[in-house]
């Protein structure tokens, strides 16, 4: 099915547009950029069509790639019917966002190198989505987190984004880190990488050792997907340009962590304790990421939370076993986030940059596709029924009320959270009087058709892709009783949520900052993020700046290491400058050494031979 | 038969002229008493190795003697070239202000 073309279309587009973009107009950068996506799209839909039920894992072997010992790792793709979505979702949402990115880029500087990025970051996706074993999936794992750090330093002028690139790199590192850890035990363990292989070993291995591997791959989605502890560069990320934000911190790379885990469900299945840390770490990451949002005040950093908050419903939708619902959500929340990200954008564009919510409102009647088409988006992810977000949240609650109820009523709490935070964006962004001082218009067709093609998908995207059905032969049964009960429940915090945002935003605007006076502690904590930040900085990023510079730099390397080095240099230097006042020039100062040296070997020779041991005899 | 003189005398000339020749290498200025200097503590060295050949009934001494001579010769040639271009070069013999190979 000539699989191999899926991802090179788009690496097709990064080396020509990297190597030639600079000479090239506009227009054909343009062209190069989004017919590698489109064709990607074309080719996976044709693929996709061509397999038909996809009943069985349809794998291409190309070539082996390691061969050393024991290890065998090929360049192999594979498709199944998870891999099927994420295609869709990734090439699809792909699509739509580049060809927004023409609207959105077309005043920016470094035109060529962005879209030879996105490119570059679509080639690294597909490989990680089509990856036959664990190692061909770290590629595009490690692929798709240098681009987003080159994408996220794309303003590599303002001190503030390289930062930001920088903190997305590191902090990731310690989730690959534990990754890379699970590779090692998975192939000490089972002797291969490959997911067949793994997968089909899995069952006969130990609670014990699927639990480590299970939490080590944990720790590495955590890093990947921006959950608790490693969530911290997901925020600092929207420094990148929007569409950025929208593909890869949103709808795609983020995505990456669930990805992995859903794929790994025959490890995670019996590994309990492990699939219990990913519902929690999950929902502590909703509840945590959704409080943060409430009170954010720039328009990119509010979704930015939100996207750490809903990817915690997708890792409680993979840690409670609903696997295929935490897919669900992760295609949704593609589709709606994406919008939020590009509509926030868009907004961004009408203002020519401005990004403070306290500086917008009004905007309803000024940019009318932008407002409609973020509203699909925002009653999407607030789970109005029958909106895409309404199901697959609805489908991850009622897992988690299964698995264990408390994490379905914090689920909840987050959902009425969700809907507060988005709609007090939407309200401070459009209702109320224009606060700020640019002025507004709309962004042009090729930027607005492209969230009209998202929010249809928003709107409809639930009802119209059944993925748990889809996917249904692809994971574990599961049985989760119908519980009609709870649906009510989960709207309704949805409902209040809205209600609470329009009460606070449009109908008494002054509650909102007599309340924030109210709770002063609380407001503060929160609007300063629980100070996680400034906890890493003092008790991580300090100690071990300040035990790199003062122990290893000007102590180990500088002290020791240079010391010896300089301080052996200085000494043959120092005999030298004595030995060179033997060297006079003087012939008979030499000889005078000769006879010297001579009378003084005679003489010792002497003595040597009246000692007892016989002399040299 | 002649009275025998005895070893110790061929030494002991041999001692005071590898003296002198040591006295005048290090004392004299002139590169031609050196060089001359240079000689006589060779053939001092000679005439120790002769003696101590005559003693032991044996003519190693005697080959050594016959080599010193002929890297003598050699030496003698090629030294008096180099001090013919020394003298050519700087008008001067002073060994003192032959010193270019300072530092």
């Amino acid at each position: 099915m000539q699989l191999w073309l899926i991802p090179i279309l788009p690496l097709a587009g990064f080396v020509i547009n990297g190597l030639f973009g600079r000479r090239f107009s506009k227009a054909i950068v343009n062209t190069i950029a989004i017919g590698g996506v489109v064709l990607a799209f074309a080719w996976v839909l044709k693929t996709l069509l061509g397999l038909g039920a996809m009943d069985s894992v349809y794998i291409e072997r190309y070539f082996t790639w390691i061969q050393s010992g024991s290890l065998h790792i090929g360049c192999d793709f594979a498709v199944d019917r998870l891999t099927a979505v994420m295609l869709l979702v990734v090439t699809g949402v792909g699509s739509v966002i580049h060809i927004y990115a023409i609207g959105y880029m077309a005043h920016e500087g470094g035109y060529y190198r962005f879209f030879a990025y996105m490119n570059l970051f679509m080639f690294f996706m597909l490989v990680l989505v089509l990856a036959a074993n664990f190692l061909l999936l770290f590629v595009g794992w490690e692929g798709v987190g240098l681009c987003s750090y080159l994408l996220i330093g794309f303003y590599f002028d303002k001190q503030f984004a390289t930062n930001a690139g920088n903190k997305a790199f590191i902090v990731n590192r310690i989730g690959d880190f534990g990754f890379s850890l699970a590779m090692f035990l998975i192939f000490v363990n089972f002797g291969s990488l490959d997911f067949g292989s793994v997968f089909h070993q899995a069952p006969s291995a130990s609670t014990e050792l699927l639990t480590t591997i299970g939490l080590l791959l944990l720790v590495g989605a955590c890093g990947k997907s921006a959950q608790l502890p490693l969530y911290v560069w997901l925020p600092d990320a929207m420094a990148g340009p929007t569409p950025v934000s929208a593909l890869i911190h949103a709808a795609t790379m983020v995505t990456a962590g669930v990805y992995m885990t859903s794929r790994s469900w025959p490890i995670y299945v019996h590994a309990p304790p492990a699939m219990d840390a990913i519902a929690i770490v999950g929902i502590a990451t909703a509840f945590f990421a959704a409080s943060i949002g409430l009170v954010q005040n720039d328009i990119k950093k509010v979704f930015a939370y939100s996207t750490v908050s809903q990817l915690g419903y997708m890792f409680v939708g993979v840690g409670c076993g609903a696997f295929s619902a935490g897919i669900w959500h992760l295609v949704t929340h593609a589709f709606f986030k994406a919008l939020l990200f590009l509509g926030a954008g868009s907004v961004i564009h009408a203002l020519s940059g401005e990004q403070d919510l306290r500086n917008m409102g009004g905007l309803r009647g000024k940019i009318p596709w932008t407002f409609w088409t973020m509203m699909c988006a925002a009653v999407a992810i607030a789970g109005v029924p029958p909106f895409s977000g309404f199901f697959s949240k609805d489908a991850i609650l009622l897992a988690a009320y299964h698995h264990a109820p408390w994490m379905y009523w914090l689920g909840v709490v987050t959902a009425g959270m969700t809907a507060f935070y988005v709609f007090r964006a939407m309200f401070l962004t459009f209702f109320g009087s224009y606060r700020g001082h640019e002025h507004p218009h709309e962004s042009p067709p090729v930027m607005w058709i492209p969230l009209a093609i998202l929010a249809a998908l928003s709107l409809v995207g639930g009802l119209l892709f059944k993925i748990p059905d889809f996917l249904q032969t692809s994971f574990p049964a599961q049985e989760v009783p119908e519980n009609p009960s709870l649906m009510p429940i989960s709207v309704a915090f949805g409902l209040i949520g809205i209600f609470v945002a329009w009460l606070m935003y449009v109908a008494r605007p002054a509650m909102a900052d007599s309340l924030a006076s109210a709770f002063k502690i609380l407001y503060t904590t929160l609007y300063n993020k629980y100070f996680v930040d400034e906890i890493y900085d003092a008790t991580i990023v300090k100690p071990v700046v300040g035990g790199s510079r003062w122990v290893l730099w000007k102590g180990a390397d500088a002290g020791l290491i240079d010391g010896s080095v300089n301080g052996v240099g200085t000494l043959a230097q120092s005999v030298g400058g004595v030995l060179r006042r033997l060297q006079s020039g003087n012939i008979r100062s030499y000889a005078t050494w000769v006879l010297f040296g001579s009378v003084l070997a005679i003489v010792a020779i002497a003595i040597a031979s009246t000692l007892p041991l016989g002399g040299l005899q | 038969m002649m009275t025998q003189v005895p070893i110790s005398w061929f030494l002991t000339l041999s001692a005071i002229l590898f003296a002198l020749g040591v006295a005048g290498f290090l004392f004299r200025r002139s590169i031609i008493t050196v060089f001359m200097s240079i000689e006589l503590m060779l053939n001092a060295v000679n005439l120790s190795f002769v003696t101590f050949s005559y003693q032991n009934k044996s003519i190693d001494g005697h080959l050594y003697a016959f080599f010193v001579m002929v890297v003598a010769a050699a030496e003698a040639a090629v030294g008096l070239a180099i001090i013919l271009t020394i003298f050519k070069n700087r008008s001067t013999l002073n060994i003192d202000d032959i010193e270019s190979m300072k530092n």
